[in-house]
């Protein structure tokens, strides 16, 4: 028996490992060079190490290159995603610079945390065992758990923390019981070798032990995106975390977790899509409706925009059911479209809040569009384009999923979906109605915004409106990189 | 060059979007500049592409430039792309041209008002949205620029909108071109149902395997939008309210150039239409009733503007006559020639009010001439071309319509015959127009009349050019019967609408089979045949020059010689004239049928249906969202203890699910 050595190619990791190099300098620097209340030059060290890390992708584009055993992969999904997570990385930064200081949590660990988690995202995404998925997945996690936390101060920010932690760790129990059977049904690790296996071996597929692993990825995988049953997290850490890091959540580890689901599910479990079909079904639909409907009773914009997530995993597991080409292109689309209008509605958030005063109540935003026109009207795009109004990139992106679920039959779903969509209007639009039609309360006064995060409104609203008119491009670019996924 | 057609709308869109955000913050003279610009820009692109396109051979006078692919999904792809051949290109420097002179004109028109920026705005959108509608590759963006120049007249109309009528105007104008626009969108939806595509080159390759019944069908469904948003039978009411809006507005907009969308579309889509003779038919009839009816409603009306937007109605009738008797090529000329004198008939109708302190009634008008000569003077050649004397724009191209119905495989004798009368009645109540403002005694209030005075400079040079253009823009199409190949816009055209080389030796566009029975029977009897309609037009165009004639001198004796005569007319003929005073009663007759009977009905629904069925259903849907909402809010009870429970229960049904199917499947 011959040892085999692995095979070494940092280069397919180029991008993790200058996130994680930036991510050390990062925390090196807050430690050495502390300046309280200063530390907004940590963030521009970050933004740098994203962009090099960005630039780092594209020595790997429009290839198909394994590393490490087989272990992962340099594939074109791989690398849709790890721009997306840098995009997403990149605003969070944008966002927190200014908003860290004026919550007091400005350490070289917020930024440094940051960065791992979106380590930790990458690597889900171009894992191609369940191992690596599986250390990616906790490798976010846990930065996430510490930077839900980080307001020591505030009791929410800590019942957040505590809730996510605890509540994470029993659905991690799930997905790793669910990895471990299904090693244990087909002996390796690596996803395509699960794939020939089963292949090899049709009896596997009434197995009852390899089944239940599926449902129990299906469990663990579904607490990450926050469907619904497993959904209840979401709103309370939603609510308590630093809104940067909120949004970064309703984002990165949304989109995280969809990349683990889709490259698991499709590329080693496709041969049970019969299976998991209807189950993901009635997820899809419970996920829209419960995001949605309880989406129109909420007063805080945090928990409504943290219910509103929710629906948007269901539009997505919309997609995934629908499990054609169009269906799984129109999920890197949409999750990239619901990254800019997320984060965007997110930072608008933030900049309505000033020190001691954080204006999260949807009823603060009376009168808003009238008094600072450019972010009433920013807000306006983002929440229609998370109401899926035409010409905006929601729009575009409830489309191409809607009509991948027409094309593949599920023709109820899309109806459900569309009538989903319609109520969703109503606790969007009510936001505009408080900025435009209502006379506020009492005024706001004395805000002041941060450039960097004016910068992120202003990428934000150029990504929604660049998705919405100049949609094919993405398309096109979403479809080559799922080719060889299917 | 070509690929550069994008630049043309291009201007137009930054104008809007720089008045729109930063007009009212800049100085009033800046706003002009920058909307002037924009469209002169975008003009002087016309000019340089149209040079650019005549150096091609006529047979490869078409480029395409696709800006980027919009929608794709499946097989269905839309793309905002912008042709140039000649037919776009003639629409784009009609409408850039025309619009650039009465963008001047409206920075003295519109001075002082305090809307002046808005209404800058809303023009470069306008002339944006048209220039979309026109230069459009495919359906879908002739359609958004179609809607986008509804929404540009709504505004425009109402754009005194603290007036009630200006705002009912614009609503009237508004609703009516819905009802068009539905049977458009029907005629777009089932060419892409049955041929797949959108795209005009793909469409109209692919048309020929339509079958008739098909065809017929589209057809009559795209006349039904061109009839709303071109004003015609019965679709017409809401042109004479839409003069509510300001002056130049009704020029650009209201004669030049949006209401002879529907034209454009049709001749756009000839090889439909000549696919189909009975729409061609219903095109023609109702294109010629048009004509005649908007014109003997003309003959009695007081107000300066009405006659003109009664005359607009009936000149755009003079188009659907030409493009329903498959002579496309004359219905575009004579779209052209009209944005000219129509064009300068309205803006100087906007010098006289200017002159007037705002009055309309002619009745209390006469003796400008003298007052406002330059006004006078540019109102002349117009009122001249649009009457049809020979030498003034009008004349070539209503006399190409008129021929043509009269001898193309399409036409027939009637429709000749109406529009004939109907040319009388035109000479005749635009020559009273002239008489009732320009001559005689000034029958102004004395308040009035020691306001009088010339418009400026900024006005009147506008008028200027375009009076020339309404004097030589005929020149462009003279008949064969003045000497062959001179009928250079029938040549520009053939290549997109077809057979007009034809027209200018003699035969008629799209009589093929004359043609083929004339070559049967031997070179001679063709011959024979080529000089006996060449005599033919020579007296058809005669007698059409005489009734016009007569149309003037009928105005004369009536408003110079013997002012008393219109009364007594009046009086004989009462019944008469009280159905043409009061436009038929349509409006009347619109009320009652569908205004009040569809508001009955909707009262009904709404007591009776609405309130109970509809919202009890809302309301119930409503409060059970809510209360569902309630009770599922309290389940988020905030304890881990209570989430961690309903994971279980969750992964239960999960597990539960799986396992049964496992075992059982």
């Amino acid at each position: 028996m011959g040892i085999t050595v692995p095979q070494i190619n940092f280069s397919i990791i180029a991008p993790e490992l200058i996130i994680s190099a930036f991510a050390l300098v990062v925390l090196l620097l807050g430690v050495f060079f502390p300046r309280t209340g200063k530390n907004d030059y940590l963030g521009y060290v970050s933004l740098v190490g994203i962009v090099v890390a960005f630039l780092y992708t594209f020595p790997i584009m429009g290839k198909s290159q394994y590393a490490f055993n087989n272990m992962i992969v340099a594939d074109g999904f791989g690398v849709f995603f790890k721009v997306i997570f840098l995009i997403i990385a990149f605003l969070t930064v944008l966002i927190s610079i200014g908003y860290a200081r004026r919550v007091d949590i400005d350490f070289g660990e917020y930024y440094a945390l940051i960065m791992f988690a979106t380590l930790g995202m990458m690597l889900m995404a171009a894992g191609t065992s369940l191992i690596t998925i599986f250390l990616g997945l906790e490798t976010m996690s846990i930065a996430i758990y510490v930077l839900a936390g980080l307001m020591r101060g505030d009791r929410k920010s800590i019942e957040s923390a505590l809730k996510y932690f605890l509540l994470g760790a029993f659905a991690t129990g799930f997905l790793l019981y669910g990895m471990a059977l299904i090693y244990g049904s087909t002996g390796t690790i690596i996803l395509e070798e699960i794939a020939a296996y089963i292949k090899s071996k049709p009896e596997l597929l009434r197995s009852p032990m390899i089944i239940m692993g599926i449902a129990l990825l299906t469990i663990g995988f579904g607490f990450k995106v926050a469907t619904v049953p497993f959904h209840m997290w979401t709103p309370d850490v939603y609510e308590g975390a630093p809104t940067s890091i909120t949004a970064f959540m309703a984002t990165g580890v949304k989109a995280a977790g969809f990349a683990g689901f889709i490259r698991v599910f499709f590329s080693a479990l496709g041969a049970f899509q019969p299976d998991w079909i209807a189950i993901m079904w009635l997820l899809a639909v419970a996920t829209m409706t419960v995001g949605n409907v309880v989406a129109i009773a909420q007063t805080n914009i945090k928990r409504m925009l943290a219910y509103s997530s929710i629906a948007h995993a269901g539009y997505i597991l919309v997609a995934f059911v629908a499990g054609n080409e169009l269906g799984t292109a129109s999920i890197l689309f949409y999750l990239l479209v619901y990254a800019f209008m997320n984060i965007g509605a997110f930072t608008v958030v933030i900049l309505l809040g000033k020190r001691g005063e954080e204006n999260v109540l949807i009823s603060d935003y009376a009168g808003i569009g009238f008094k600072y026109p450019l972010l009433g009207a920013s807000m306006t795009i983002f929440m229609l384009s998370m109401a899926g109004i035409p010409p905006l990139g929601g729009f575009m992106g409830k489309f191409y999923i809607f009509s991948a679920a027409v094309k593949a039959e599920y023709y109820w779903l899309a109806v459900i979906g569309v009538l989903n969509s319609a109520i969703s209007v109503y606790y969007y639009l009510r936001v505009t109605v408080f900025m435009y039609f209502r006379e506020p309360e009492r005024e706001i006064t004395g805000l002041t915004f941060s450039p960097a995060s004016v910068v992120a409104v202003i990428i934000s609203v150029w990504g929604v409106l660049y998705m919405g008119i100049f949609p094919s491009d993405i398309l096109a670019l979403a479809q080559r990189s799922i080719t060889g996924l299917l | 060059m070509l690929d550069y057609v994008w630049l043309v709308p291009l201007f137009p869109a930054v104008g809007f979007i720089i008045n729109g955000l930063i007009g009212k913050r800049i100085d009033r003279r800046l706003v002009g500049w920058i909307g002037c610009s924009a469209i002169g820009l975008s003009f002087f692109f016309s000019i340089l592409l149209f040079f650019e396109l005549i150096q091609l051979p006529p047979a490869s006078r078409h480029h395409e430039f696709e800006i980027f692919e919009w929608v794709v999904s499946g097989d269905f792809r839309t793309v905002i792309g912008y042709q140039v051949d000649p037919l776009s290109i003639l629409m784009a420097l009609v409408v850039s041209g025309v619009s650039f002179f009465i963008h001047i004109y409206s920075i003295g028109y519109m001075h002082g008002d305090p809307g002046y920026p808005r209404y800058f705005t809303y023009l470069n959108l306008f002339v944006f949205m048209m220039l979309n509608l026109v230069l459009a590759n495919n359906f879908l963006l002739m359609f958004v620029g179609w809607e986008g120049v509804g929404l540009c007249s709504y505004l425009l109309i109402g754009f005194w909108f603290e007036r009630d009528s200006a705002s009912n105007a614009g609503k009237k104008a508004f609703v009516v071109n819905r009802v068009g626009d539905f049977g458009f969108l029907l005629g777009i939806f089932l060419i892409f149902t049955n041929l797949g595509t959108l795209d005009f080159t793909e469409v109209f390759h692919k048309a020929p395997s339509l079958d008739v019944t098909l065809a017929t069908t589209i057809a009559i469904l795209l006349f039904i939008g061109a009839a709303g948003k071109s004003a015609q039978l019965p679709l017409y009411v809401w042109l004479p309210d839409a003069m509510e809006g300001p002056t130049p507005v009704s020029s650009l907009i209201h004669a030049a150039t949006m209401v002879t969308a529907g034209v454009y579309m049709i001749a756009r889509c000839n090889v439909l239409y000549s696919m189909a003779p009975i729409a061609l038919t219903i095109v023609a009839v109702i294109g010629v009733a048009t004509a005649i009816y908007a014109a003997s409603i003309g003959l009695t009306q007081n107000d300066i503007k009405r006659v003109l937007a009664y005359s607009t109605i009936s000149q755009l009738g003079y188009m659907f006559l030409g493009v329903g008797v498959g002579a496309y090529g004359a219905g575009m000329f004579h779209l052209m020639t009209h944005a000219f004198f129509k064009g300068l008939l309205f803006l100087g109708a906007g010098s006289v009010m200017h002159a007037m302190s705002g009055e309309l009634d002619m009745r209390k008008m006469g003796g400008l001439r003298r007052k406002i000569p330059i006004t006078f003077w540019t109102f002349v050649p117009a009122t001249l071309a649009i009457a049809g004397i020979p030498g003034f724009s009008g004349f070539f191209s209503k006399d190409e319509i008129l021929w043509q119905a009269y001898s193309s495989s399409h036409g027939h004798f009637l429709l000749w015959a109406v529009g004939v009368i109907a040319a009388g009645m035109t000479s005749f109540y635009m020559f009273r127009l002239l008489f009732m403002t320009f001559f005689g005694q000034c029958r102004a209030p004395e308040e009035v009349k020691k306001h009088i005075h010339e418009s400026p400079k900024v006005m009147t040079v506008p008028l200027g050019v375009l009076s020339v253009l309404s004097i030589i823009g005929g020149y462009v199409g003279i008949p064969h019967i003045f000497g062959g190949g001179f009928n250079k816009i029938g040549e520009f055209l053939a290549p997109v609408v077809g057979g007009h080389g034809e027209v200018a030796k003699g035969h008629a566009v799209f009589s093929f089979e004359k043609v083929a029975h004339a070559a049967e029977g031997g070179g001679a009897t063709a011959t024979a045949h080529g000089l006996q309609s060449a005599s033919m037009e020579m007296i058809l165009m005669a007698i059409s020059v005489i009734v016009a004639l007569i149309g003037i001198l009928m105005a004369y004796v009536f408003y110079i010689k013997r002012p008393n005569l219109p009364g007594i007319v009046a009086e004989k003929g009462k019944t008469l004239y009280t159905v043409l005073i009061n436009k038929y009663f349509v409006d009347e007759i619109y009320e009652f049928c569908f205004v009040d009977s569809l508001k009955s009905l909707g009262i009904a629904l709404w007591k009776g249906f609405d309130d109970l069925v509809i919202d009890g259903a809302v309301n119930g849907v409503g409060h059970l969202t809510v209360g569902l909402s309630g009770v599922l809010r309290k389940i988020q009870t905030g304890f881990v203890q209570s989430y961690a429970f309903f994971m279980i229960i969750g992964g239960v049904i999960v597990v539960g699910y799986y396992m049964i199917r496992a075992i059982f499947y």
